[in-house]
This record gives structure tokens, sequence and C-alpha cells, in this order.
């Protein structure tokens, strides 16, 4: 077992690194991807060992980019897409959403799109209401594109491979304040896949479940190990694909625990996680539960810009904690 | 109905030559007027998008294309298909719902798709097919392939930000691509007068850095000329082509349309500029075509359309039962 520390950044251009070298036909586009590495540093010297063939500069054009990468993908490229942060997106929604998601099912199974598109989301940065969405619904709600959330490096590289791999259009949502911070397992040398569709039990527990998205898993993590000294103990679980959906071990851990805490730093209206809770409340451990399933998620507002209302627009340690400790302490 | 072999070369060039554009145009005339029938008649839902008066600029265009050529197409993209060689009874079926329609059934007038004949697919949002085409194009280029691509697209979509982007992306990666606009002087009830700013729109190619080309697109010879030379250019690695060929739609935008922003002057006027009369008058002109032959074709043309419909009528509708599993392509283990 390797012991190598990595950041998301790195572990994200080891999976892309370890791609091109598996197939010529995997290349990568984007903003400012070349010469200078990328805006987050995530394709770093990649243009360097590649080259501009492989290691496309593209203009500031995402919805070119976008349908430019649909159409190579739809003649026999890989492409990996780099919007430079997820809010861009909507400037190239229609390749994204009516095209590249659609296009299997819509032609009748003749073609597909084998594209995956990477991009920073996430507030934290100080970089306001247009630069910190976490926009998730907006892909999850549209069939014909996989979701994928990763919340450390180790996930990142082996889900990343499993995403270029897949014959369908990828969404993959990297939350930018990971990048630069080592995850607490080290990430495998080698390509090893991690599916799709395949949630990971984080940490097991008696008193409550705990489900939570990209960043909010390590907010979690620190929660549990608090609570843990107290003993309380916590499952915390990872769906690291949102679309797909694996909620199996949810109800598992759920008919253990009989309490369901779900968090996610996105705006609460709306938003991904309450399909975790509507696939609860019509599943068989619904019974399981004794206590009102609490949900934790951002205000529902733009993320504002000075440091301490950016802070008070999503869930922190310290909120996640305070729940935590209620639904256990108030329901018994 | 076989593929057709395409890149046929220009259309008067041989006896061959002129059978296959106005048999083409023919094709493509009589498909439109049977949907238009059966619409009439009930049989088909959703909606149409008739491309009656065009068919000279796909054919013209395809011509100069090899079958491993790809293109994309718009919502008004039966002729596209057609040119490019699609099976006729599979577009019928397509379009009447049947399983043995291209896209069983899911994807209806507005999405068929052929990768046998290069073709990506029509496509349901004005200048979703152009950005998507260049990205065919830099496939091309980067895996050497020695193909185009052709975006087809009308002059409504010459004001999307797609065809800007699309356009820029080409012309600064030289990618052989040709943006192919046909301009049916309506973007839905919008004129060209309305919506431009300039008289003609293959001036804009000069904001590219990339040729522009204008011709009448009811002259199947013109676009075909027009066509070989940006065919030439783009396999040579020297980049894009902006063609607008000049052209009129007949019928209205769509099903629902009452023609309330044209006259009636005005469509009679191009009814006059009829692509398949004028063609066989110079095909007869400079002895590629007899009379008699060219009476032969359009029948041929027709009895192929008459046989499509029946052959899709009788066709066996499309099964909601395995739509979940069509979401996705199947991951390979």
């Amino acid at each position: 077992m390797s012991d190598r520390m990595l950041t998301m950044a790195e572990a994200v251009r080891e999976a892309m690194s370890i791609a091109f070298d598996e197939r010529p036909e995997v290349f990568l586009l984007g903003e400012d991807v070349g010469i200078y590495g990328g805006a987050f540093g995530v394709s770093g010297d990649m243009y360097h060992r590649y080259g501009s063939e492989r290691v496309l500069d593209t203009p500031i054009a995402e919805l070119g980019i976008v349908g430019a990468a649909v159409g190579a993908a739809l003649s026999g490229m890989r492409p990996i897409v780099e919007i430079q942060f997820s809010d861009f997106t909507a400037q190239a929604m229609d390749q994204i959403a009516n095209q590249a998601a659609k296009i299997h099912f819509m032609l009748g199974g003749a073609l597909h799109v084998p594209m995956v598109l990477r991009t920073p989301q996430g507030s934290g940065t100080g970089a306001a209401a247009q630069h910190s969405q976490n926009l998730e619904p907006w892909f999850a709600s549209v069939p014909g594109l996989k979701v994928v959330v990763p919340s450390n490096p180790a996930d990142a590289k082996g889900l990343l491979l499993a995403s270029i791999d897949d014959p369908n259009p990828v969404i993959f949502l990297e939350h930018k304040l990971l990048y630069k911070i080592p995850g607490r397992d080290p990430v495998p040398e080698g390509a090893e896949r991690i599916p799709l569709g395949v949630a990971k039990v984080v940490r097991e527990g008696k008193d409550l479940t705990i489900v939570a998205t990209g960043i909010m898993v390590n907010k979690s993590y620190e929660v549990c190990e608090k609570l843990a000294a107290e003993g309380i103990s916590v499952t915390l679980i990872d769906p690291r694909t949102i679309s797909p959906l694996d909620m199996q071990p949810v109800y598992e851990s759920v008919e253990k625990t009989g309490r369901l805490m779900v968090v996610q730093e996105g705006p609460a209206h709306a938003g991904f996680i309450n399909e975790v809770i509507a696939q609860m409340a019509g599943s068989s451990s619904f019974g399981s539960l004794i206590a009102p399933i609490k949900r934790l998620a951002g205000m529902n507002i733009p993320i504002p810009y000075a440091p301490q209302l950016e802070k008070a627009a999503v869930p922190q340690i310290e909120d996640i904690e305070a729940a935590a400790r209620e639904i256990v302490k108030n329901w018994r | 109905m076989s593929a057709n072999p395409l890149l046929m070369g220009h259309p008067l060039a041989s006896t061959e030559n002129a059978r296959h554009a106005l048999l083409y145009m023919c094709r493509i005339r009589k498909f439109e007027e049977a949907v238009e029938d059966l619409f009439g008649r009930g049989m088909m839902h959703g909606t149409m998008h008739l491309s009656i008066g065009q068919e000279a600029s796909p054919t013209g265009m395809c011509m100069a294309l090899t079958v491993q050529d790809q293109i994309t197409s718009t919502h008004r993209g039966h002729g596209h298909c057609i040119a490019k060689g699609a099976d006729l009874t599979r577009m019928i079926a397509e379009l009447l719902g049947k399983e043995i329609g291209y896209c069983g059934g899911r994807g209806g007038s507005m999405h068929i798709a052929d990768v046998d004949t290069g073709n990506l697919g029509a496509n349901g949002v004005v200048g979703g097919g152009i950005p998507i085409a260049a990205g065919a194009a830099l496939a091309s280029k980067m895996m050497k392939k020695g193909t185009v691509a052709v975006s087809f697209f009308g002059d409504g979509a010459m004001n999307e930000g797609a065809f800007h982007e699309a356009a820029n992306l080409a012309a600064i990666w030289d990618l052989p691509m040709i943006l192919f606009c046909e301009n049916n002087k309506y973007g839905m009830s919008s004129s060209t007068e309305k919506a431009f700013a300039i008289d003609n729109l293959a001036d804009r190619a000069k904001g590219y850095g990339i040729p522009g080309v204008n011709v009448n697109g009811n002259d199947v010879v013109e676009v075909y000329e027009a066509a070989q030379i940006a065919v030439d250019r783009a396999r040579k690695g020297e980049g894009p082509t902006l063609i607008v060929a000049e052209t009129y739609r007949w019928k209205g935008h769509s099903r629902s349309d009452k023609n309330l922003y044209r006259t009636k002057e005005e469509i009679e006027e191009w009814r006059l500029l009829d692509p398949i009369p004028k063609f066989i008058a110079r095909a007869i002109k400079q002895k590629k075509l007899t009379q008699e032959q060219c009476d032969a074709i359009q029948q041929e043309a027709t009895d192929a359309i008459v046989a499509s419909v029946n052959e899709a009528v009788k066709a066996k509708a499309a099964d909601p039962a395995g739509l979940l599993d069509a979401v996705f392509k199947k991951v390979s283990a």
C-alpha cells in the first residue's frame, strides 16, 4: 500500500496523465489549461509533457469548447473539458444538457458521447456569487449525465479514471478548497478505477447516519471524530457519484442507527441532497427512523463576498456538530 | 434504399451525376410532400419543418462529400439527411414513431442521425450542431482522418453565440470544416432584414479571417462548385469556409405557421425559382439527360417514397419497455 499523500489537484492531474498514457484519443481542452497550467493549477505541467495538441488552450468560449468536445467525442476522441469555474457552465448549458446528455437516447443509441467535463465549484475563496456556486442539482436533474462529486484525492483519481472510461458524458465537480490540501488517505499508485455509482462508507457507527457530499464529507468527518471521543458513534456515507446514486448503504445504515442527517454545501431548496431524503422516505427502511430527518444545507441566497457573510451562507463544522448532537440527544 | 456512394462530383460532369443530382432533389421534394400529407391525414404527430424549395443546397453540398465526411443538421433537416444518403424507410418510420425508425421513435423528425453516412444528427436547438461539427473537424484533424465536417444551419443560427464561438474555433485551429448557411430568409417569422444589419451574411466570414462566399442556393451546380472549393481547402488543412446559400422556404416554419409575416406574392416569386425544373432545363440543354430520363427519375423518386411510406406504416410501433435502459450507453466490462 502506498503512503503517498497528494492534493486533489495532484490526484486529478495524475489520473489525467494515466489516461493520456493509456489512450491516444484522450485530450484536455479548456481555458488556460496549457502554459498557465489551469486556473487552479490542475493541469500543471501537462502541457509540457504532452504538448499543445493534447493540452489544448481555447479562447474564452464555453459553449464552443463544450460543443467541440461533444463533436470530438462523437467522432472517436475522448475529450476532458475543463470549465474554469462551474458557474461558467451556464454559458455552455445547451451543449451539456440539450446535446451531450440527450444524444445517445434521442438518436436511438446510434451515437454516444464519451466526454468528461471537469469543473471546480464551491464557496470559501471570497470570489462571490458568480464564482462560488454548487450546481449539482442542475446536472443531476438532467437524465443522460453522470455526476461525480469527489471528496478526497484518492477517490478523485479512481473516479476520474472511471469517468474517462465511461462511454457517457460525465460531469466531474471538484471543490476548489480541496485542491491544495492533502486527503486523509494516501493515493494509490497505479491505474485502479473506482466504479461510478458506488457509495463509500467512510466510517461506521451506531447512533447516527450522516450522508454528505463533496467538501461536507470532510467537515462531517471532523465532527464524527469529535463526537466519537464523547461516545457518540456516527456512520458517514459519501455517495461519491450523485448520478447514478447508490442508496443501499444509506438504507442499511439507517436500519442500524435510526437517525439520518444529510449535509450539502449548495442551497437547501430543491438541492441534490433532497433526493436522498425522498428516496429514504419511500423506502422500507423509513420505518427504522426514530427521529425526523435533519437537513443541513446552504442558505437560499447567492454566495456573498465578505468572509463572515460567506461563512454564514454554508454549513460549517460547528453547525454540523450542533445538529448531530441535537438529533442524537433529542431522539432516543 | 441503400446508402449512396457520394463523392459524385460535379452535377453536370456526366449523365450519372446529373441523374444523382435530380434524383436526390426529387427524393427530398417527394419526402417532404409525403410528410405534409401524412400530417394532414393525422398519421404523424408532433411537428414538422419542411424544406420544400431548398433541395438544391444540401444536394449540391453533399455531392462534394465522401460517405465518411460528416455533417450536422438542423430542425429542418430531412433534406440534409437524404442528400447524405440516409435510408428513406427508416426516416419515414422514425417520423411515424416506429421501432425500425432511425431513433427507434425516441427522437422523431428533429433528431435523425445516420452513422453509416456520417450524419451526426439533426438538432432541435438552433445553432446546436455548429460547435459539434467543429468538434468533429477537430477529431478529424487530431486523428488525421482526412475527412471534413459540414454544419448546415439557417440564417437564424448566425445570430446565435454558438455560430460565433464555433466559427472562431474552426478559424483559429484551421479545422477542416464548412459552415453552410441556408439563408431561407426567415427565422420562423423574423426576416433577415429585421435580424441582421448587414445585407450579405457571408460578410460575417471576414470577422473570423476565413473565406465567405455567397451562392444561389437554388442552383445545385453553383452550390456544388462553391462546396468543392471549400472541401478542397478544408482537406488541404487550410481551414474552414463559410458558404451562404440564398434560398427560400416555400412552406411555413412549422405546421402552426399562418404565413402572417410575408406576402403570397413573395412566396409565388420564389416558387418560380424552383431548383428542380431549373436543373432539368440545364441538364437537357447540356445533353446530360433527356426529358424522358428526367420524367423517369422523378417517377423513380415518387415510387421510392411511396414504397417507403407503405413499408414504414406497416412496421411495429416503438415500444416503451426499453426506455429506461436507453438513456446511457452500457459500460463495457
